[in-house]
Order: structure tokens, then sequence, then C-alpha cells
């Protein structure tokens, strides 16, 4: 502190500059191959390339600009803040809690509730369909994937790489049996998630005796295994064709959503003929059933087995030590997640209407465990923003039609989500290593619930 | 819980016989016998090496011994061969549990949670499985306060009412250390045993601790623990075992032991006239 704060002022400046630079030279380097040359096929159907020097002097500007921001500004502020705030005395986490922290859950419930009839106050009823759709079902989806991963994952600490195995046998379940055997949508979902769990279970078995980077490898194989079958076994599955005509989901038998049933209910109900109450009807089914997931979650979570998940994950011979049996315990978590995979599958496959191999790629379960590992293992909440986050944003870039003013005719933004996604893991997992919920409810006090820093709880071994 | 700490003293609540244990071409411990008294505080002693923790973890299911019968007697008069169980089950259904040399807590989990994890044999059953529970019926929640109740007597005599609501993992070494023993005691077992209860502790928290052996003694629970510090293990236990090399050197009471010219040699050094008469015999070259 002897420098006077001019001096240290233009020090600061000169070293925004000169990491300005660094990240400029940097930038280049990275894109000046990428960026700079484009290939592309001339009228010869040659491939010949050209230059694109302007669209590269952007992306090196940006990264120069803004690392001359965060250098020079934004870094120097946030130190100060804290510096106040460490000479002030002021713990980092305020106790007081406004009305909108307090009553989050209940809020976002109710918006949820009300969410279809807004989009169709606010985009009419056929424009309703993309928000609907597109955006609620598709997220509420991967919330419920993501909450039944976080049993397996996140509670019991059981790093788990082919989750998306159990959503397609739910998926086929339905599908199968619905066409083979007429069966309705309400016998097969319990039955799908039946079948995942057993699933879970003959998984289970050989593998749970393996432990950390070995069970995610198999249950990598697993995922790919359950793919590969579906794909070759064409007398069943008819493989890459996959199965389509999968009958609707009814209105609980009372109201039928296909078009030439007596019981339809755009029918029964004098409304136009459309799509959008189908969507909307499965937009509320997929909440029920994110609910259940949530509501069963949290209850396991206070009793005895759900206790013993969060002990298995943070420590496995302590557990034996007291008289658990971590075989059944890990199969239980596994067969559980298993079976909420299972219904997720079954929703999955009425809400298409198709089924086919390439919707259970591997990068479905990175996804889900990217969604996982990004709100916060455990954390109910945290998972459902990650979700909203990650697949939300990924519908909104197909909606940013301006960036093709920026970039050209043929930007096609979806291509960049994978990008994104990688980056936004990135940014979370620098400023919140522990996603973004890192701390954990704890399941039982004496005096008061104080949450448990992520700084103690582990991230699971097995 | 409060059984009369007289009442069944004498009888043996476990029996070590000849338990032989081998890794590869190494023999840990070689025809091993001892004896353990209900309501004793039996402490296993030995220099670093001498495989004291390889009995413990033949005796907790860990290690499967090569050799031996290691038999559990209970109050009630059953026995069990404890070599036969599997590692939980020795917890579950011997109930002899055990403590660790480097501390395994489930430092995410609050001091109360890891107390009722603890009791999830007993609030598995009374949850009928999770089925029940899930339920919501009376059983299940009766079952759950009691189990709190437990929690909050071990808590209260491991000294940790005060941190119940706080992560395991933020408690200082000592409460650590009495937490696990606390732990371990919420298993509800007839023998407790205790790797090195008191590595690593400073005067005071070794005092506290002593407190708390002594009470979980009168409370009717036995007590095998393996220590380094002397001073503890003379102080507090009521049978001493040595043992050197896998072999047992010594077997009795801390004065008999403490007086035992093998253990003297082996664990203190050998005296100082010894020590002229070794000379002379390496002179002679007869060593």
């Amino acid at each position: 502190m002897a420098q006077s704060p001019a001096t240290e002022n233009s020090g600061l400046m000169a070293q925004a500059v000169k990491e300005a630079l660094v990240a400029a030279a940097i930038s280049f380097g990275l894109f000046v191959l990428y960026v700079g040359i484009e290939t592309y096929q001339d009228i010869n159907n040659a491939l010949v390339w050209r230059t694109r020097w302007g669209l590269l002097a952007i992306f090196v500007v940006i990264a120069a600009v803004s690392r001359f921001v965060v250098v020079g500004f934004i870094k120097p502020h946030l130190d100060k803040r804290k510096r106040d705030k460490a000479k002030a005395g002021i713990p980092e986490v305020s106790d007081g809690k406004t009305f909108f922290q307090r009553n989050f859950l209940k809020l976002a419930l109710v918006g949820l509730l009300i969410y279809p009839p807004l989009s169709v106050m606010l985009a009419g009823t056929q424009g309703s369909l993309k928000y609907v759709d597109n955006f609620g079902i598709q997220i509420l989806i991967y919330v419920m994937l993501a909450w039944g991963l976080n049993i397996v994952v996140g509670l019991a600490g059981l790093l788990d790489l082919g989750y998306v195995a159990f959503y397609a046998v739910g998926a086929y379940s339905y599908a199968l049996l619905s066409q083979q055997f007429g069966l309705s949508f309400w016998v097969l979902l319990p039955l799908s998630g039946i079948l995942a769990a057993f699933w879970g279970i003959i998984l289970g078995f050989p593998v749970l005796r393996l432990r950390g980077d070995y069970l995610a490898i198999v249950t990598l194989a697993f995922g790919e295994i359950i793919r590969l079958v579906l794909i070759n076994w064409t007398d069943v599955t008819r493989g890459t064709f996959g199965i389509s005509g999968i009958p609707k989901a009814s209105f609980f038998g009372i109201w039928s959503f296909d078009v030439g049933a007596d019981n339809n209910f755009t029918k029964a109900w004098g409304l136009s003929m459309s799509s959008a109450y189908y969507k909307i009807f499965l937009f509320y089914l997929i909440l029920a059933l994110c609910m259940l997931t949530a509501y069963v979650t949290i209850k396991l979570r206070r009793m005895p087995i759900g206790r013993a998940w969060e002990a298995l994950r943070e420590d496995e011979i302590a557990c034996r030590s007291l008289g658990i049996n971590t075989v059944t315990t890990k199969l239980t978590a596994f067969a559980i997640g298993a079976m909420i995979g299972g219904f997720a599958g079954a929703f999955f496959a009425t809400r298409q209407g198709f089924v086919s191999p390439e919707s259970f790629v591997f990068l479905e379960s990175a996804v889900i465990l990217a969604i996982v590992v990004l709100g916060g293992m455990g954390s109910l909440t945290g998972i459902a923003i990650a979700a909203i986050v990650m697949v939300g944003g990924t519908e909104v870039l197909r909606e940013m039609e301006f960036l093709k003013h920026v970039f050209g005719p043929d930007f096609t933004p979806e291509l960049y989500r994978m990008l994104l996604f990688g980056l936004a893991m990135v940014v979370v997992m620098v400023f919140k290593p522990r996603g973004f919920v890192g701390s954990r409810e704890p399941t039982a006090f004496l005096k008061e619930r104080k949450a448990v820093s992520g700084s103690f709880t582990k991230e699971g071994h097995g | 819980m409060t059984l009369g700490t007289n009442v069944m003293k004498n009888e043996t609540i476990l029996k070590v016989e000849h338990l032989s244990m081998r890794f590869g071409g190494l023999m840990a411990i070689d025809d091993f016998s001892f004896d353990a008294k209900r309501g004793d505080i039996t402490a296993l002693i030995g220099p670093n090496g001498a495989g004291k923790t390889t009995v413990f973890n033949c005796i907790t299911g860990f290690y499967k011994p090569t050799m031996g019968m290691i038999t559990l007697t209970q109050r009630d008069g059953d026995q069990y061969l404890l070599e036969r169980l599997r590692d939980f089950e020795i917890t579950k259904v011997a109930k002899v549990s055990r403590t660790f040399q480097n501390i395994r807590l489930f430092s995410g989990l609050t001091v109360l949670e890891n107390l009722l994890v603890a009791q999830h044999n007993a609030l598995m059953k009374a949850s009928g499985y999770t089925v029940l529970g899930l339920l919501g019926l009376p059983a299940y929640t009766k079952a759950s306060a009691a189990a709190i109740d437990k929690a909050k007597y071990w808590l209260d005599k491991a000294n940790l009412t005060e941190r119940a609501d706080d992560p395991a993992g933020d408690l200082p070494y000592g409460a650590q250390r009495r937490l696990e023993i606390a732990r371990a005691m919420c298993t509800g077992p007839e023998l407790l045993c205790l790797d090195e209860p008191a590595a690593g502790l400073n005067p005071r928290e070794s005092a506290a601790l002593n407190t708390l052996l002594h009470s979980i003694r009168d409370d009717g629970a036995s007590i095998l623990l393996i220590e380094h510090d002397m001073s503890v293990v003379m102080e507090i236990s009521d049978h001493v075992v040595v043992l050197e090399y896998g072999q047992k050197i010594s077997d009795g009471t801390p004065d008999h032991v403490k007086n035992d010219p093998k253990v003297i040699a082996a664990y203190l050094g050998v005296e100082d006239d010894e020590v002229e008469q070794i000379e002379e015999q390496l002179d002679e070259g007869r060593i």
C-alpha cells in the first residue's frame, strides 16, 4: 500500500493492456485456422478455401476487449468489494432472506401450473405449441431424468454413465407393449418403470462390486449394449427404422386425444381441433411425474435408506462397519434411479409417437449427467435450474434468428449448442465448483437446520 | 442399556483361537489366541507392525483369516463364529462394532445424521424396509423419534450436544474421535472395538476419552482396544494382551504385563545389564 492510488491505477491499466494483448495473441492462434479460413465447394465440386479475416478480427477483438475489461475493471471492483466486506466484518453469506428466496419453490410451482394457459393467452392456441412443447415438456423431461440420475450419482455417489439405457428400456417397453398388446398408457407407465428397475437390478448385481472409474466404464458399456441391441434386434425393434405410430396417452381413459375417436377431448369440450390441448395435457402429466420424483426423493432422503445412500457416498467402509449391507443399498439406489428413467422413457415414447435408437445415444447420458453436476449433486432445485439453463438454452438458440444477420445467412446457431454447453460447464465449475446449489440440507436436526457446506460433502467413489 | 457392571463379569465374550493371517509369503498373525471377558476393557498392544490392526480386521470381518476361530458369545447366550460372517453382518447380527485408526466419519452429514445412519438396521425394520415408512405409518414415526432420543443420549455422553447440527467434518479432531465412538455405540454393540482411539489427542482430549470409555463400560458394553499410548492402556484397561511379530508374548493384568521381561524387551527395549550380556554374546560370535 506504499504506492499512491494514481500509480497503482496506471500500473493496473498497463497490466490490463498487456493481458489483453496476450489474450488477443492466444485467440488469434486458436481461431486463425478455424475461423480465419473457410473451405467450401465451388461449382465443379472442388474443395477450395477463402479467408474470413473480418470475422477473425471480431473474435480477436472480443477476446482482447473482454480480457481488458475483466483485468482492468471487474477484478479490481470485486477485490475491493471483498476487502470492504472483510473490513466491515460482514460474513459472506447473509442470513436475511427476501420474500422471493423464502417462497422460491412455491412461486416456481405456481408459475409452472399457470404456464400453459398463460402461453395460450399470449401466443394463441396454435402458437402456444412451441412454448408448451419445445420448452416446457422438453425441459421437464430432462428435469425428471436428471432428478432420477441424481439419486444414483448425487445421493449414492455411484457414477453412472449409461443412464440413458433405462430411459430406452422405458421408452421401448411402452412402444412395444402398447403396439403388441394394445395396453393403455396408464397400465404401461408403471410397468415401464418396473421393467427399467428390473434391468437396473440385473445390471447392478455384477457391476456394483466395481468402484469409481471401473463402474463408470461398465455403465457406459451397458448403455451402448442396450442401444446396439435395439439397433440389431430388428425382428422386435425394427432396428434403426424405429417404432412409429405409438398410441397417445388418454385422459385417464375418459377422453382420448386420437382425432377419430368418439370421446375425443376437443369434441367433448366443443373446442376447435388442435394438437395444443394434447401437448398441454402432456405438460401437466410430465409436471406431475416430476413432482412425484421430487416427492419420492425428498421422502426417501429422510428415510433410513436415503441416509444410507448419502453415507455410502461419504464413506463405504464406514457404512459396512455400521452393519449396512452396501450391496442392497447400492442396488436400491440403482433400481429407483432406473425406475424414474423408465417412467420418463414411457412418457417420451407417448409424447413423440416414435422411438428409435437415435434418441438414446451416449450424448444423452452425458447431457443428463452434466445437468446433475452443474446443478449441484443432490440438490433438486439446483438441478432443475441447470436443466432450464441447459435445455432451455439450446432451444432458445434455435430462436435466435438475428444471429444470422451478424454471422451470415448460413449460420445455424443450434449447431453451437455443444460449444455453449461446454463453455457453461467450464464457467460454472470455475465459479461454483459444487454446482449452482453446492450445499446440502440435513435430513434431521435438533435445534436448527443448517445447510452443510459443499466443502464437507464428498462426490463418492463407487 | 444400564446393566450392572459386575453381573456377568468373567464370562468370555470374545474367544480368539489359533488365529493366523497370511498375506502371500508374510505371516502377519501366527497362531494367536486370547479371550476377552464381558464388561472388561481389553487392550491389544504391541510395537509397530506387530499385527494389531490385522487382528482387528479379522475380528470385524474386513479380512478373512487364513486359519483360526473367533467366537462371540452374546449376553443371551447366542454364539457366533465371526470368521464366517460378512463384515456388515458382524455389526448387524453379532453386535460387534468398530472404529478406525484414521477416522472414518460421514463428513458431509451432520453429527446427528451420523448417529442416525448408525441405527440403520433398526430403523429399516421399523420403516418396513422403506415401504411402510413412505406411507407415514405411526410405527415409523415412533421409531425415528426413538432413534433421535438414542442419538441424543450418546451426544450427551460424548459431550457433542452443542455441535449436533454441524457437519461432522467441521468438528475438531478430538471431537471427531468421540463422535466415531458414539456412532459405533449407536449400533447397539455388545463388543466395541477401538483402533487407537487416543492417537493424536492432546492430554485433555485424552482424559475426556477415558471418561467416555469408562461410561461405555459401565453401560454394559465390553471394549477391545488397540493402543500405542502406554499411559492410556495402563490407566483404563482391565486386561492387556501383547503382540509382537504376529505372536502373543504376554497376557494378563496391566501390572503383570508391565513387569513381564519379555514385554519390556520387545516393547520398551532391552534393559542395560542385558545389553552387556548381549554384547558379550556378540563378542563370542554366538549371535
